[in-house]
């Protein structure tokens, strides 16, 4: 792709245009050559936004609950950025992106825009292109970005590392309180909130969350509120904007310097892992030695890790003696 | 950044048909192709359809439609399509739709209309075949 037709691109996004949008997003989702120019033209324009997760266990309302939360930020004529995230499957590579069945009011909001993403290999919970897709919308000038990931279990905790404020959605009854202590979920998440409040046991629930919260015995500032909600209903969805605000407020005071230096510092570890796998290990990999070594592991000639200081012979000396 | 394209795929329901089962059926089996589904649920304006596929930056729309209601609403959401420029995506058809109806369906731009009973290969063969690429 030309640099001229890069920059238009980019000035799109910058001005909001949709189709600008949505076709950078697909651009650095593919991959393609240009992703990383991209990238970097639009960066200058990120930070303004604010970033919510939105994690839970599946069947908890969560799509439900953040078109809610999404009409109701659109009161205040914010606009908003929402990534929805779905697992691809690991057998045929393809997906089922449903998500957007629960937020049919907002697709004709032009202060909206949704996009659906794969998770395609990703086991964070989130797509690796979704931080790119969540700068494309910063940098589009959305006030708001929600992004709702593919459901929190004991792995899917990837979501802190884009978002500034992590919601977590559970429901009476899924068995969330004893899976929430086991999956450390407790300790990402800023607003608490158990949806589907009109089922049985929503008091149990909020009782358990709240008893874990206060066994966290590390000293923090912001004290995780609790907040029932009814999402099919619209129940308890201006009490839970408001708690986001207030998120906001606190990190304003200082604690977001904090947490952008630290998700920035992971930020670049990845691009620098990404860079490694792409130059090295592939390189690596096309090689004869390469399969040879398997050959050798495969007849217990020799192991992996002696394989690998063979094949990188010489490569990391530069590093190790630093 | 990430990994190789996949094509993705909206399956809408455009009118007021009361369920979809169908395009449930195509939906996964275009998933299980190895194809990124769309899918927004039932009663879909043209609007809706085609800021959606606009959104997803979709590579095709497959319209699934039992109402009978195809003359009045494909005719809207070919001409809103042209208008927000989704000239590079394939759209096809499937559901009730009479024989006789085809011909002026394929004159605004439908690819191909699938009669009930098509054997989803068949649609996997014809996507992968037709798929248009991206400017």
């Amino acid at each position: 792709m030309p640099l001229s037709q890069i920059e238009q691109l980019i000035k799109g996004v910058v001005k909001g245009d949709r189709r600008s949008i949505a076709k950078t997003i697909s651009l650095i989702e593919n991959d393609m050559p240009e992703a990383q120019k991209v990238v970097s033209l639009l960066y200058p324009h990120t930070g303004k936004a604010h970033i919510i997760g939105v994690t839970g266990p599946l069947g908890s309302g969560k799509s439900t609950l953040i078109e809610k939360i999404a009409k109701e930020i659109r009161k205040s004529r914010k606009t908003v950025g929402i990534v929805a995230v779905d697992p691809t499957s690991p057998f045929s590579g393809g997906a089922f992106l449903g998500d957007r069945v629960r937020m049919q009011d907002l697709s004709t909001d032009e202060g909206v825009f949704i996009r659906s993403m794969a998770t395609r290999g990703s086991m964070g919970g989130i797509a690796e292109a979704t931080k790119d897709a969540v700068n494309v919308l910063d940098a589009s000038g959305k006030d708001i970005i929600i992004v709702e990931t593919v459901g929190a279990g004991q792995t899917e905790v990837d979501v802190i590392k884009i978002a500034q404020t992590v919601v977590v959605v559970l429901a009476p009854g899924l068995g969330d309180e004893i899976q929430a202590i086991k999956a450390g979920i407790m300790e990402i998440g800023n607003i608490f909130v158990v949806n589907k409040a009109d089922l049985e046991n929503v008091d149990k629930a909020v009782g358990a969350i709240e008893a874990m919260l206060e066994m966290n015995t590390t000293k923090k500032d912001w004290k995780p509120p609790v907040v029932k909600t009814i999402a099919i209903m619209g129940e308890g969805i201006i009490e839970l904007v408001e708690k986001i605000n207030q998120h906001k407020v606190y990190l304003d005071s200082g604690a977001i310097l904090v947490q952008s230096r630290q998700r920035i510092e992971i930020e670049l570890e990845e691009a620098v892992k990404r860079k490694l796998t792409e130059v090295i290990l592939d390189n690596l990999k096309r090689r004869e030695e390469f399969s040879e070594l398997v050959d050798k592991i495969l007849a217990k000639k020799t192991d992996p890790y002696s394989a690998a200081d063979v094949l990188l012979e010489g490569k990391l000396k530069k590093y190790k003696d630093n | 950044m990430a990994t190789e394209k996949k094509i993705r795929v909206l399956v809408a329901k455009p009118g007021l048909d009361s369920h979809d089962r169908g395009a449930k059926v195509v939906a996964r089996a275009l998933r299980d192709a190895g194809m990124e589904v769309i899918y927004t649920g039932l009663r879909q304006t043209a609007e809706q359809i085609v800021e959606t596929a606009l959104q997803e930056d979709v590579d095709v729309i497959a319209l699934s439609i039992l109402s009978g209601a195809h003359t009045v609403l494909f005719p809207r959401i070919m001409e809103l399509a042209k208008k927000k420029k989704l000239d590079d995506v394939l759209v096809f058809a499937g559901g009730i739709i009479p024989q006789e109806d085809v011909p002026a369906l394929k004159k605004i731009g439908i690819a191909e209309v699938f009669g009930p009973g098509t054997p989803t290969d068949a649609l996997v063969k014809f996507v992968r075949e037709n798929v248009r690429t991206k400017k």
